[in-house]
């Protein structure tokens, strides 16, 4: 089974602030980190590989420096890591940035592939279910268990809003995942070593026979318009007295304001 | 690259790094860079003490790819992806019909509901909710939602017809089919849109949306393809309004030729007497570490039961397993906006505060006065949960005469 992983490097987004004077970000000092569902995704090709056999391929697009994640991915089990990287790649949206995901994914080749079910810092969701549309193959989304993997075929469960379904699929196939599907393992000493060694392969346009025009800025049909800081809410109220009295206050202040 | 450091007056102080929330810039031999991680939004420009980045006008962005201005003008019309469930519209698709009719006012244009896996009742429903015309598929196969049917049949009418703009939910559905839809048609798409409004000079569609967990917010604009899409968050636009009298057309569509590589064989309900649905819930409890364990989640079900709520959970109650996993609000779980969370022994580390931050009010309970989530609260109680739950659960309870 050839399995390929999609990951991205993200800044650690919780820590990433606005200053509401200047209206710019402070970011200063927040480290990047693997996307934390990736990690799923690549723990679920890793049980596969051990079960049915193949070959992992974790594959990101980004700067050169990303290839500390590629890196990362390789000490937790990965066989060989891809750094998708060129300039013309620079200011891609979901569409751009799944369009070069997907072209690569045609030269290294893939029965299936697995991404987060989000990145951390955009929150789209997208580019998982538009890199399985590029390469005209069908998708599952928000996947959160595997039941099972075979020549062509593969049944897992869908996280929905009211519960879940079950889904069968042919392969090949792109799954996005949840959080539930695992939990990740820890690098081994082993691994270690070899994401030291490990060679890792870079892909730039001219390598994925890209159309330039569908790539980075120029491919991307959304704008970024402009950012700014979410209102804050300056009114909190703090109850005083005994457990009592704290109800009491909070109940009358749910009577004024029409909850009750 | 538009956005550009100068770099004869790039003095290497790296404000700009610092406030670049991609990673796009970095420092080589003292100078600022930027790299390809940037997303052109602005935030270093305003940043730089010297004046040192600039945006440069890129001829005719996106030319080569970009429709022609007449080709865009040929789309018209506002549309909405009328989700169902079992048949019945999807709470989002009201929410759906009242924000699409604001915006098709602005535009002056009609409001068309895609309506898959229905009856013509449900149909007539969404007319009486303000849809002008219904593009309804009634065929069996569409009842179960699935991806490739749904954005081959969606994909189809908007070839077809070229609307202006395209709404769906964001839940579940509309987040993992839309974007094949987008990617089909080689248009933008903006996930997760809180706000949506007309530019008044281009008429283009502004989509707001919270990004970085809610820390920072978005404008994102489609301005060189149709249609926008976007899908748009649960709770938040108010639905339209319903009128029994008002009458439109329906226009009946068939499903035929459709390629189907995945099937649902089976649907599993979460049956519970709470609901589990946290995205449609007007009121969230939620427990966290100082729930203490699976049987202190009892006082706060009995709290949701009474407000007609759900439950939620921090992540560290989940990893504990007192609860399942599908009740996890936060960065690595569901982002919600009830009306009112009320949270119940959680600290409020910052990864929990992305998932709930923009509830209307939230209530926060916790022993320590010194807990951040006091920071996001509303309203604060500092005590004992394990007393005050029953009390408020009982006070509630007399309130609303049960």
């Amino acid at each position: 089974m050839k399995i390929v992983v999609c990951i991205k490097q993200v800044p650690d987004t919780s820590e990433v602030r606005i200053n509401p004077e200047t209206n710019t970000l402070i970011r200063e000092g927040v480290p990047s980190i693997v996307n934390p569902f990736d990690l799923n995704a690549l723990e679920a090709a890793l049980q596969i590989r051990e079960k049915v056999g193949g070959r992992v391929t974790v594959l990101t697009m980004g700067p050169p420096q990303a290839e500390t994640a590629l890196r990362e991915a390789i000490s937790l089990g990965a066989d060989e890591a891809v750094l998708l990287t060129d300039r013309a790649f620079a200011g891609s949206d979901t569409w751009a940035t799944s369009y070069t995901l997907a072209m690569a994914i045609r030269k290294i080749e893939a029965d299936i592939i697995f991404c987060g079910k989000q990145a951390i810092d955009g929150d789209t969701a997208q580019v998982g279910p538009e890199t399985a549309e590029f390469l005209n193959i069908p998708h599952v989304a928000y996947v959160k268990k595997i039941e099972e993997v075979k020549d062509g075929y593969a049944r897992v469960q869908r996280l929905m809003d009211e519960g879940y379904d079950i889904v069968e699929s042919s392969i090949p196939v792109l799954f996005t995942v949840v959080k539930e599907l695992n939990k990740p393992r820890l690098p081994s000493l082993k691994g270690k070593m070899a994401a030291k060694k490990a060679v890792i392969r870079k892909m730039g346009m001219a390598d994925i026979g890209a159309d330039e025009g569908c790539l980075g800025l120029k491919g991307s049909p959304t704008q970024v318009k402009n950012i700014f800081a979410p209102k804050v809410k300056s009114d909190r109220r703090m109850f005083e007295g005994s457990a009592e009295e704290q109800v009491n206050a909070l109940i009358d202040e749910m009577r004024k304001i029409k909850c009750l | 690259m538009p956005i550009v450091v100068i770099q004869e007056k790039c003095i290497g102080c790296e404000e700009c790094k610092n406030s670049c929330p991609y990673d796009a810039i970095v420092m080589q031999d003292g100078k600022a860079f930027i790299n390809e991680y940037c997303q052109l939004c602005n935030a270093c420009l305003s940043a730089c003490p010297e004046g040192a980045i600039v945006k440069t006008e890129v001829k005719e962005s996106g030319a080569q790819i970009a429709d022609t201005k007449e080709e865009l003008e040929k789309y018209q019309g506002v549309w909405v992806f009328a989700e169902q469930r079992k048949g019945k519209p999807a709470p989002v698709s009201y929410e759906l019909l009242g924000a699409g009719k604001g915006l098709a006012k602005e535009l002056e244009t009609e409001l068309s509901a895609v309506l898959l896996g229905a009856d013509e009742a449900v149909a007539e429903e969404l007319i009486k909710w303000g849809a002008d015309r219904v593009y309804l598929c009634s065929d069996a196969a569409l009842e179960k939602f699935n991806d490739e049917a749904y954005a081959e049949m969606l994909s189809r009418l908007i070839k077809e017809h070229k609307p202006a703009i395209v709404l769906a939910g964001a839940t579940p559905v509309g987040r993992s089919f839309i974007p094949r839809v987008a990617a089909r048609l080689r248009t933008g798409l903006t996930a997760d849109c809180t706000s949506l409004e007309i530019d008044k000079d281009t008429k283009n569609l502004l989509q707001i949306r919270p990004a970085f967990g809610g820390n920072i917010m978005a404008t994102i604009l489609c301005p060189n393809h149709r249609p926008q899409m976007a899908t748009v968050r649960p709770r938040v636009m108010k639905k339209g309004e319903y009128d029994p009298a008002r009458t439109g057309n329906i226009i009946h569509i068939k499903a035929d030729n459709l390629t189907l590589r995945t099937k649902v064989v089976e649907t599993v309900e979460e049956v519970s007497a709470i609901m589990v649905n946290l995205h449609e819930a007007d009121v969230i409890v939620a427990g966290g570490r100082g729930v203490g364990n699976a049987e202190g989640f009892r006082l706060l079900e009995e709290l949701a039961v009474v407000m007609g709520g759900a439950v939620g959970a921090s992540r560290a109650a989940v990893d504990e397993d007192w609860i399942p996993y599908s009740h996890q609000v936060g960065q690595t779980g569901k982002t919600v906006c009830p009306k009112i969370y009320i949270a119940c022994g959680i600290s409020g580390a910052v990864q929990h505060l992305v998932g709930m931050q923009s509830s209307d009010i939230i209530i926060a309970i916790n022993k320590n006065p010194e807990a951040p989530i006091f920071d996001v609260a509303t309203y604060g109680i500092v005590g004992d949960l394990f007393e005050i739950l029953p009390m408020l659960t009982k006070k509630i309870k007399e309130a609303k005469g049960l």
